[in-house]
């Protein structure tokens, strides 16, 4: 049988394939966070809250109306949306000018107090939302069982990755918000809504986390501590990446995704940390980032 | 008779005593119970709020004579430090008289360390290290309903006999999962078994176990031992089931508050070993009742039911002491005052306290029922054997607790 570093080659394609599903999560929490790095300049600390806000949103929709998954991936996120784009207009929208410190404590507290809120309610055991059914079973690949719905995360967060990175790179909405990024008051000199467009890409990012919330639910048990687990790590890709760089967090995120599952296999132990390791690096021989525009 | 003896008692009293009546109702002494645990992080369901109703239920019930009882609670956020300020703080500053409940193994045993310099209580229900009543014992430390040592004896005993013999380890990588290990380990050797690998994860933190899942497999391992709690074990066997292990699962510790976050259709078919079920028998399921009125919607554990029990047990200890007494002794003669008198109520039955501070009960195997054999909610376990509390726990010689020796 063929070996990798002392491993069967099946058991290692199967780590890569699974690094490369959590590298799927990482990049799409860590793309919002980019996205409204890049456009508002607020670190959004409350991002795992809404992440979790969106697995909830899914359950709730099951449970006390019996609106199932599908309709859940759309409609969470834009309900969850709709509480960020409330979040920004009485809250986060006063501290553009403040320096980036503020807009860190306002969302950390507010997701504190999402995630107490939630605790308080339902629990910290977490509750149970099943795999939808079109999506049961699992495939034989020869070197590993590949879970049907693993695979459609992997898909869905790709694509949904690439329509992010389009919308921003090649449309002329993007341009725009990209110009009000650069210069306010002059693409406000144009005709723009400039504060109506933030207040939207917010939401957007917000949406973004939603989706990933809602994708991850049948995964994990829809749980308060959800987001608190990923948060940290997401943080690190989007440091790594480059801040705001949104290229730079879709490759971070897959590319992390696969050297933390390589830890899994030979050093366990060092699975959390592994992520760290790699930033320390990074931000010694690059400060900006993988991808980030040199300050 | 006695209207007259009570006027009597009233004239001769009255005037000259009326300051010493006084007097003698506020020096009615108030025992307080200080319930510490995790109230808002992975260990809220297994204890946190349940156990400070249960504990206060049992106050209430008891309803003592000459002394008052009060109980306040906090939250040792599943960090020792914070969990040993607090302690040290309730017993100089804020008179506590006992520590109850502190899950976490790595928070039990700084708390147990402070019970031990100042010599006061502390009745542990929520943690699973059997270093409790072993290296780390203390005179003035009980550890209630469950331990490392009787989860691995019932349920990794019952695994290998029943033709799990070689296992493969996840584990939480700290105190309580190592532990946990060593004990099953211990066992399935014992008992001609082997351990065919060991994937120790980082604590807290990991939410994906698919990684360590397919590397069990790859293991060729029979059985999957679970050396871990809570949310963890809930996504563990979630995840085991996604990816169609096709091995056996012993979660080594697991509470029916898990099983009822995973839900029957996932958790069908697995072995897991509590002290206490709902639905035991006719005094469980009393005590349930009474117990749904002040915690409805999370049922009492085996944590619960300790908490429960252990606080009517402090509280008979205290009448046959005299509370006045129990406040101005140590803590280890209130323990020693426990020790002594037999355990009884409702969620055990009869039972005792070992010397080392070991609570001795019985032990169940339980097997969780499938979707169509449960009768509705909190219907989950079929009772598959039974330890008798001689034979459950860890041999008291084997501990090597330190007073023993001496």
């Amino acid at each position: 049988m063929l070996m990798i570093f002392g491993y069967p080659a099946p058991l290692m394609f199967g780590q890569l394939l699974l690094g490369l599903i959590n590298g799927a999560f990482y990049a799409l929490l860590s793309l919002g966070l980019a996205v409204i790095f890049g456009m508002l300049n607020i670190v959004n600390f409350a991002h795992g809250a809404l992440f979790m806000l969106g697995a909830f949103v899914a359950w709730g929709l099951l449970e006390f109306l019996g609106i199932g998954y599908w309709p859940a991936l759309i409609l969470a996120p834009i309900i969850v949306g709709a509480f960020g784009l409330l979040l920004e207009k009485t809250l986060i929208s006063r501290l553009y000018k403040l320096d980036h410190l503020y807009g860190l404590l306002l969302t950390f507290g507010l997701a504190l107090i999402i995630e107490g809120i939630a605790r308080n309610e339902f629990g910290s055991s977490g509750m149970p939302y099943r795999i939808p059914d079109a999506l049961q079973g699992a495939m034989n690949l020869g070197f590993m069982f590949l879970p049907v719905y693993r695979g459609w995360v992997v898909v869905a967060s790709a694509v949904m990755c690439l329509a992010t990175w389009l919308v921003i790179e090649k449309t002329s909405l993007g341009a725009t918000l990209r110009a009000a990024t650069e210069n306010a008051p002059l693409v406000q000199a144009f005709g723009i809504n400039v504060p109506r467009m933030i207040s939207l890409t917010y939401a957007g990012g917000v949406a973004l986390a939603a989706f990933a919330g809602v994708l991850a639910a049948p995964i994990y048990s829809v749980n308060p501590n959800m987001g608190s687990n990923l948060i940290i790590v997401v943080f690190a890709v989007v440091v790594i990446g480059g801040m705001g760089s949104i290229l730079g967090s879709i490759v971070t995120g897959f590319g992390l995704g696969i050297i933390e599952g390589l830890t899994k296999v030979f050093y366990p132990q060092g699975s959390a940390t592994v992520i760290f390791v790699v930033m320390v690096i990074v931000l010694l021989a690059r400060p900006a980032g993988l991808f980030g525009k040199n300050a | 008779m006695s209207l007259s003896r009570r006027a009597l008692m009233g004239t001769t009293a009255a005037a000259a005593t009326v300051p010493l009546i006084g007097r003698a109702n506020a020096q009615a002494p108030t025992i307080k119970i200080g319930v510490l645990n995790d109230q808002s992080g992975p260990y809220r369901d297994t204890g946190g709020v349940t156990s400070v109703a249960c504990a206060k239920l049992a106050v209430q019930e008891f309803n003592a004579k000459g002394f008052n009882v009060e109980v306040i609670t906090a939250d040792h956020q599943n960090k020792p430090d914070v969990g040993a300020a607090i302690a040290g703080q309730w017993y100089d500053r804020d008179g506590v008289d006992m520590i109850l409940d502190v899950p976490t193994s790595s928070v039990a045993l700084a708390v147990a360390g402070v019970a031990k310099e100042k010599n006061k209580l502390h009745i542990n229900v929520g943690a699973a290290t059997v270093d409790l009543t072993g290296k780390s014992c203390a005179p003035s430390v009980i550890h209630w309903c469950y331990d490392t040592f009787m989860l691995a004896k019932s349920t990794g005993g019952a695994t290998v006999k029943a033709g799990g013999d070689t296992w493969y380890f996840i584990t939480a990588d700290y105190a309580f999962g190592q532990q946990l290990q060593k004990d099953t380990t211990a066992f399935v050797l014992g008992a001609g078994g082997k351990v065919m690998g060991s994937s120790p994860y980082p604590f807290p933190g990991t939410t994906d176990f698919s990684s360590f899942l397919l590397q069990a497999q790859a293991s060729g391992a029979k059985v999957l031992g679970l050396c871990n709690a809570g949310g963890d074990t809930v996504n563990s066997i979630k995840q085991a089931k996604e990816f169609g292990i096709n091995m056996k699962l012993a979660a080594m510790l697991m509470f029916i508050t898990d099983v009822n976050a995973l839900g029957l259709d996932v958790a069908q078919g697995l072995t897991l070993t509590e002290s206490f079920y709902w639905d035991l028998n006719d005094r469980t399921r009393a005590f349930t009742e009474r117990a749904k009125k002040v915690t409805p919607n999370n049922w009492p554990n085996m944590i619960h039911a300790g908490c429960y029990s252990a606080t009517l047990h402090y509280l008979k200890a205290i009448t046959d002491m005299g509370a006045a007494a129990v406040k101005a002794g140590t803590g280890t003669a209130i323990a020693e005052r426990m020790k002594k008198m037999p355990t009884e109520d409702d969620c055990f039955g009869k039972g005792s306290i070992r010397a080392d501070g070991r609570g001795m009960f019985n032990s169940y195997l339980f097997q969780v029922k499938k979707p169509s054999e449960s009768k509705g909610k909190w219907d989950y376990y079929n009772l598959v054997q039974t330890t008798p509390a001689a034979e459950a726990w860890r041999p008291l010689a084997d501990g090597g607790c330190y007073y023993l020796k001496s």
